[in-house]
Parts: C-alpha cells; sequence; structure tokens
C-alpha cells in the first residue's frame, strides 16, 4: 500500500474499524448475557444474592469496555466526513440515515440506561433497574443493526438512483430489508455473542479451576454454554450463506476467497492451503478437498464459479479499464483463520453442552474442558478481525460495490495531516486496548469479593446521600 | 417552513443541546484540579458529572450523524476541513470518555493523577476547539470551486477564531462552575470554592465574550445580516451573561446555572442566524461564490421527509429520558461522607 493520502486513510479506516469493534463486540455481547443475568436474579428470589453477585461481577467487566466502545464509536462516526468526504458527498443522502438513526435510536438509549443502572442501585427500583440494562441490551443491537445496515448497503447497494453527482434514495424499505445486511448482521450478532460468550466461560473456567465461588461460577458457565451455542451457530450459518451470496453479487470477493484464477471446474473442490502468486495470478502450490468447493457454493455437489481472470474482463467491461483484483492472499488466509476458528469455537460450546447434558454437575469437575476454556478466550475476538479483513479487503477496489471506487471517495487532505492524525490515534488506541485488557484481567481473576470497592477503599466514590440511600442503608 | 430550514434549525438545536449540556461537564472538568484538594472532593466533582456525561457526549455523535444525513455537502466539506481540528477534539474525547472509567479501577495515586489530566485536557482542548470550529463557520473556510478546502493547520488560528475559542472555553467553565453550585451540598468548603471559581471566571468569560461580539461585529459583519433586530440575540447573551454575576453575588444558584445556559444558547444560535440569513452554511474565504449554499448543501426531499419522522419521534423521546437521568440523580453530592456502598455497589 502506498502512503498516499488515500492509502493512509484506508489504514486509518481500518485500523479504526478494528479497534473500534474490538470493544463494541464483547459489549454487544456482554450485554445481553448482563441482562439475562439480572432477569434471573430478579425472577429467582431464593437464589437472588447468587445472581446479583455474578450481574455485579459481570457487570464491571462490561463497564471497563463499554466507555471505551463509546468513545471510539465517535471516531467511527466523524472519520467519514473528515477522510472521506468525497464519499458522504456522494452517499450521505443514503448512507447518513442508517448513521443518524444509530444516534437516535440507540446511543442515546445506551449511554442513558447504562448510567441509570451502574450508578442507579440505590435509587431505582429492581423492577426499574433490570429495565434499564434490558434497555441497554436492546440498545446494543439496534446499534448493530443499524451500523452494519449501512456497511451492507456498501456491499450491496439497494434503493437508489444516481443523478448527477449524488446517489439518492428511492427507497428507504429496500435499504431496510436488503437481504445482504441482514446477514451481515445476523453474522455480527452470533460473533458479538461469541466474543462475550467466551470471555464469561473463560473467567468461569478460571475460577471453577481454584474452586471459587463455585455457586456463582458455574451458573455463568450454564448461561456462558448456551450463549456461545447460539452465537457460534448463528455466526456459521450466516456467514456460510453470505458466502454463497457473495458468489453472485460481489463474484470477485468469492473467487479471492477460493484464490480461484480461472473458473472452476464443477464438481468444483476446495482449496486448503495455497501458496498464492498474485503477479502472475496463479497459484504456485494448492492442496485442494474434493467436492467441498461445490458444497461450499451451492450446499450441492455440483456447480462451477467463476475465477479471477474472467471476472476481471468482465468487470472491465461494466467499470471501465482498472485492477478490480482484490489483495487475494489477505482476503483468501483472514478467511480461512476465520473459519477455522469458527469451528474450534463451535465445537468447544456443543462439547461443553454435551458434557453438562452427560455429567450434570460433574461438568465443573472436567478439568482438561475448564482449561481448555481458557485458551479459547481470544478466538473469537481473532476470527472477528480476520472476518473484517476478509470482507472490506475483498470489496477493493470499490467503496460502494460497482458504484464508487475507494480513491473516488477520499478526501482532499495532505497526507501529512493524516499521517500525524494516524499515528496519535494509534498511540491512544494501543494505550486503551493495553490498559483495557490489563484492566479486564486483573478484575476477572480477582473474582467476585474484588469489586470496585474493594479497590477504592482509599478512595470512596461520592456519596449521594439522599432519601433513596437511607432505604437501601435499610435494605442492608 | 420547508424541510431545508427545518433541518438546518434542528443541527442547530443538536449542537446548542450539545454545549449545553457538555457544556457544564466539560466545566468540571476543568476546573477539578483547582478545586479539589482531597481525594475524597476530587471523587465527589467526578461524581457530580457521572451519571450524566456520557449521555451528554452523544449530542455530538447526533450533531455529526444529523448534519451526515440532512447535509452531506456541508458535513464532508467542514469535516475534512477542519481535520486537524477534529483529530485533537476525538482524541481528547477518546481519553476524557475512558478517564472516568479507568481512574478508581487502580488504588494508585500516580494512576489517578493520569486520568485526571486526561480528564483536564480532554475537555480543555475540545472546549477551545469547537468554540473555535463555531468561529470558523462564521468567518468561512478557504473553500474552492470542488467544495474542497485548502490551507494548513496554521490557518484555522486566526485572531477571530482563537477569541472564539476562549469565550467558548471560559463560558464552559463558568457553566461548569455554575453547574457545580447546584449539584455540591451547600455547606461544604468545595461549594465555597466553586463559587469563587464562578465568580473569577465567570468575569474572564465576560471579557472574553465581549471581545467575540465587537469582533465579529467589526471584522466578519457578524449581525449585520440579521435583519430587523440585528442586536436582538447579542443583546439578549450580554443580558444574560451580566445577570449571572447578578445572581452568583446573590446565592441565586439556580438563576446563575440558568443564565450560563441561555448565554451558550444564544451565542450557538447566534452563529445559525449568521449562516442562515446569509443563506450560506459555509463561507468561502477565497470567493463568495464558492460558499456551500444552505439549499445545495442538502439532502433530497425524501431523505429529509424520512429524518423528520425519525427526528419527531426520537427526539422528543430522547430528551424525556434524559431529563429523567437528571431527575433521578437531582440529590446534592457531598464530599466528606465517602461511603463504600453508595453510587457505586
Amino acid at each position: 500500500m502506498d502512503f498516499d493520502v488515500l492509502g493512509l486513510s484506508r489504514f486509518q479506516f481500518a485500523s479504526t474499524s478494528i479497534f473500534h469493534f474490538f470493544f463494541v463486540s464483547l459489549t454487544v455481547g456482554l450485554a445481553f448475557l448482563i441482562a439475562v443475568m439480572e432477569t434471573f436474579a430478579f425472577v429467582r428470589k431464593d437464589r437472588a444474592h447468587v445472581y446479583a453477585n455474578m450481574t455485579n461481577f459481570f457487570g464491571h467487566l462490561f463497564l471497563i469496555n463499554f466507555a471505551v466502545g463509546v468513545v471510539t464509536g465517535i471516531v467511527q462516526e466523524f472519520q467519514f466526513g473528515m477522510n472521506w468526504s468525497q464519499y458522504s458527498k456522494f452517499v450521505g443522502n443514503i448512507f447518513g440515515v442508517p448513521l443518524a438513526l444509530e444516534v437516535l435510536m440507540a446511543f442515546f438509549l445506551e449511554s442513558t440506561f447504562i448510567a441509570l443502572w451502574w450508578f442507579g442501585k440505590d435509587r431505582l427500583r429492581p423492577a426499574i433497574r433490570l429495565a434499564s440494562i434490558w434497555l441497554v441490551a436492546v440498545g446494543t443491537q439496534i446499534s448493530a443493526f443499524w451500523i452494519v445496515l449501512a456497511n451492507g448497503w456498501m456491499h450491496h447497494p439497494v434503493g437508489y438512483e444516481v443523478v448527477g453527482d449524488q446517489a439518492f434514495l428511492t427507497s428507504f424499505p429496500a435499504v431496510v430489508f436488503n437481504y445482504k445486511a441482514w446477514l451481515y448482521f445476523l453474522h455480527v450478532q452470533g460473533s458479538a455473542w461469541t466474543v462475550a460468550a467466551f470471555l464469561v466461560l473463560g473467567v468461569s473456567a478460571y475460577h471453577l479451576l481454584r474452586k471459587q465461588d463455585v455457586e456463582v461460577f458455574s451458573r455463568s458457565l450454564r448461561i456462558g454454554l448456551v450463549f456461545g451455542a447460539i452465537g457460534t451457530v448463528f455466526s456459521a450459518t450466516s456467514g456460510h450463506r453470505a458466502a454463497q451470496v457473495a458468489r453472485y453479487d460481489q463474484p470477485m470477493k468469492f473467487a479471492a476467497m477460493e484464490a480461484q484464477w480461472e473458473t472452476s471446474t464443477s464438481p468444483a473442490p476446495w482449496s486448503a492451503v495455497a501458496l498464492i502468486n498474485e503477479r502472475e495470478r496463479r497459484n504456485d502450490f494448492n492442496v485442494e478437498l474434493p467436492y467441498l468447493g461445490s458444497i461450499l457454493a451451492y450446499n450441492s455437489l455440483y456447480g462451477r464459479y467463476e475465477g479471477m481472470i474472467p471476472l476481471q474482463e468482465r468487470y472491465e467491461r461494466l467499470y471501465g479499464p482498472g485492477d478490480y483484483i482484490p489483495p487475494v492472499t489477505w482476503v483468501y488466509w483472514n478467511f480461512r483463520i476465520m473459519v477455522g476458528l469458527g469451528m474450534v469455537l463451535l465445537l468447544a460450546a456443543f462439547g461443553g453442552l454435551f458434557l453438562w447434558w452427560r455429567k450434570r454437575a460433574g461438568l465443573d469437575d472436567t478439568r482438561w474442558y475448564l482449561r481448555l476454556l481458557l485458551f479459547t478466550v481470544p478466538l473469537p475476538w481473532v476470527a472477528n478481525f480476520c472476518g473484517w479483513i476478509t470482507t472490506e479487503m475483498g470489496r477493493q477496489p470499490f467503496m460502494v460495490y460497482g458504484l464508487l471506487t475507494t480513491r473516488e471517495g477520499v478526501s482532499a487532505n495532505s497526507s501529512t495531516e493524516v499521517l500525524i492524525g494516524l499515528v496519535g490515534l494509534w498511540v491512544v488506541y494501543l494505550t486503551l486496548i493495553g490498559l483495557d485488557l490489563y484492566l479486564l484481567t486483573v478484575t476477572a481473576r480477582a473474582g467476585i469479593h474484588h469489586t470496585p470497592e474493594a479497590q477504592m477503599l482509599a478512595a470512596p466514590p461520592p456519596n449521594y446521600g439522599g432519601p433513596g440511600f437511607q432505604d437501601y442503608e435499610r435494605r442492608n | 417552513m420547508d424541510l431545508v430550514t427545518l433541518w438546518f434549525w434542528l443541527i442547530a438545536l443538536t449542537f446548542t443541546l450539545y454545549f449545553f449540556l457538555e457544556g457544564f461537564d466539560f466545566g468540571v472538568d476543568i476546573l477539578r484540579p483547582l478545586l479539589a484538594k482531597t481525594e475524597a472532593e476530587e471523587r465527589a466533582l467526578v461524581g457530580t458529572i457521572g451519571p450524566f456525561w456520557d449521555g451528554n457526549e452523544v449530542w455530538a455523535i447526533a450533531a455529526a450523524g444529523v448534519m451526515f444525513s440532512t447535509f452531506p455537502v456541508w458535513y464532508g466539506t467542514l469535516f475534512s476541513g477542519l481535520y486537524p481540528v477534529f483529530v485533537i477534539i476525538l482524541l481528547s474525547l477518546l481519553m476524557r470518555g475512558v478517564s472516568f472509567e479507568y481512574r478508581n479501577q487502580v488504588d494508585q495515586q500516580r494512576w489517578r493523577n493520569f486520568w485526571d489530566w486526561t480528564s483536564f485536557l480532554g475537555s480543555l482542548l475540545p472546549s477551545f476547539f469547537w468554540g473555535l470550529t463555531m468561529a470558523k463557520l462564521i468567518e468561512g473556510l478557504p473553500v474552492n470551486a470542488d467544495e474542497r478546502v485548502l490551507g494548513s493547520f496554521a490557518d484555522v488560528f486566526t485572531p477571530f477564531s482563537v477569541v472564539g475559542g476562549l469565550a467558548t472555553l471560559l463560558l464552559f467553565t463558568l457553566h461548569g462552575a455554575n453547574f457545580l453550585l447546584l449539584r455540591l451540598h451547600r455547606d461544604t468548603d468545595l461549594y465555597r470554592r466553586a463559587r469563587a471559581a464562578a465568580l473569577f471566571w465567570g468575569a474572564l468569560a465576560t471579557v472574553a465574550i465581549l471581545a467575540f461580539v465587537v469582533m465579529g461585529y467589526v471584522t466578519e459583519g457578524l449581525f449585520v445580516s440579521f435583519g430587523v433586530l440585528p442586536w436582538l440575540f447579542p443583546l439578549a447573551a450580554g443580558l444574560t451573561l451580566g445577570s449571572i454575576w447578578y445572581g452568583l453575588t446573590r446565592g441565586l444558584d439556580v438563576f446563575a446555572f440558568l443564565m450560563s445556559s441561555l448565554t451558550i444558547v444564544f451565542s450557538t444560535v447566534t452563529v445559525f442566524i449568521a449562516l442562515y440569513t446569509r443563506g450560506v452554511v459555509l463561507p468561502s474565504t477565497l470567493d463568495p461564490a464558492y460558499s456551500l449554499g444552505l439549499r445545495e448543501s442538502a439532502s433530497q426531499p425524501y431523505t429529509l421527509v424520512l429524518m423528520t419522522w425519525v427526528g419527531a419521534i426520537f427526539l422528543p423521546l430522547i430528551i424525556g429520558y434524559q431529563i429523567w437521568n437528571y431527575y433521578v440523580f437531582r440529590e446534592r453530592v457531598r464530599p466528606d461522607e465517602g461511603g463504600l456502598n453508595k453510587g457505586y455497589d
């Protein structure tokens, strides 16, 4: 990649999105998990203290992440105008709407009710508190929906008409019911649940291995297993479907994911490992599994798909001269890592469900399985990271598929400006990720007795006083 | 009123609400190192804005998001044109937002000092640069015929924009001090210090705002285009500003806070009236012909109709539950009785 404004802006956008998603995927998934935990605390009066401890503990982990998710979201929103002003002018009519909807429907909801939920413990009735965390959980899903919808539109533009130098919205329902966007949404949603579920699983396993607070953590382990199973199945099925859909609406991306240069045979094999030679447009080495390619593309033993070389010719006829082949090596390998990790996680979740079913309470003592869970914690993040690289790089050179190239969308900034901004963002992001991981680890390892209060003995939080507080004192 | 005009004013509304709301939480953070003498006081000051700052900040995202969908050309040109300014604002907000959450996670003085600095700078810099951005909106940017902004970071600083930035910074500081008078128990030392700060920073803010108004009138022709009552808004701003002094010296805390709020509202509205009456959303300093026109920068009617429905449903709802949030946490904070299970458990 050249270090001109375009290259730098692309690098900045990729960094911002990946860093943002690092925090947000956990937020989106964990909000739901915590809402479920608190619901248990509310419903199961006999075990309220167990679930309340669980909610508080994971809620603390949630909050460490939440603030960073919010602030990195601001960068996400501003950079369209800052780095991609030509893009913003071209599609603002359409793309701006889901973005504005995201803010108005979700961001306010999340940021207001998270404060009510966390700070309002001594002044809100339990039912209102429960409603608050559910509003936060729903808000995170709405937020994910609109932003992924906007992203899906860039991959598969619908309901628009280009007049002069602007794209105009002709049908909002078409944008909302964009099938591609829905597949992406299910996929992102599933992966977010997976991230959160495996964090809960890993943390629970850690404490179960040490026999600490077994009452709490064996329950959170089971909640995590259910979420993990749902999350991995959702991401696997919607991901599979999204790849099949790409075969006809983004055939170049599909061919790049499979490193298929020439049109495939039928039945098509599936490449497991390939040494890709992008310059000469061929694979120097390729391990292929028979039939699997057709199964993946068509759910059938037969069927061929186009390769990148014939597609390049077709794209040139459609969109004019240019290089339409994305960075194949990146797309190919990131896709494989994502799918591979997805499989591992799916097996891990269902393995756990199987043990739970077979051994009942013995699940807490299956040490090899609990140890395994410790290592799975970072895997969903890596899979997410690879997935974003696959889908976004696979779209190159288009910014809006078939409509606007990335080169056409960039702002007329000076490269020095963008470089300085980029360096600044990286410094801040690396700091935030480092601190986030450090605090998550410390808090997670310390367990339920290590609430923020214990850390803050020397620095007590403010006393709001007032009648609500006195009620709280009496209750406890 | 047609939809373009409506959305222009709704954007003005989101910016106004943003400056009014985040204005005081910026102000509290700017004052924190000056007011707090002990750790308990430091915590109390954070506690005054703890449940609110996050919801306040979203108004900035709302302003940008609404601008993106209803005035894409304005959004693209302004945000790319002031690229370095927005980088500074973003980096500041990033570090600041985290500071509240991370400050008390590790029980070490050095750790806390670090986050106190980030929240101080993270409030100071955006206050200044948002003000500068507003001044730039009046003054204009070197926009060329292709709606692209020329020039470098240094060009952003003109006497008018720097005064605009300083005036905003001082006004937010005053606003923060006034907010503290509503949130702190009256019988504490902290409250008395906050009052002294309000008087001191209020005096400086008054000077800066008057300088901004005079400069705006003389060099930018501000208010000239306002029509029949060109002096109405600046006069109102001057009046509210003057009455803050009256309120503070007589212990009318609510009145003082209302007046600093109104000052922010009037100043922000003044910027938007200046744009509106000229029919321009971003003036070009190269050639008036290159200025971004109000109508030419707007989205098509279909998008605006859609957004109007969205706005009509959600804006009242948001304002409603944010008010409820303030109502729930209406009790004053006292630093001397810091307990463990209070507020956080």
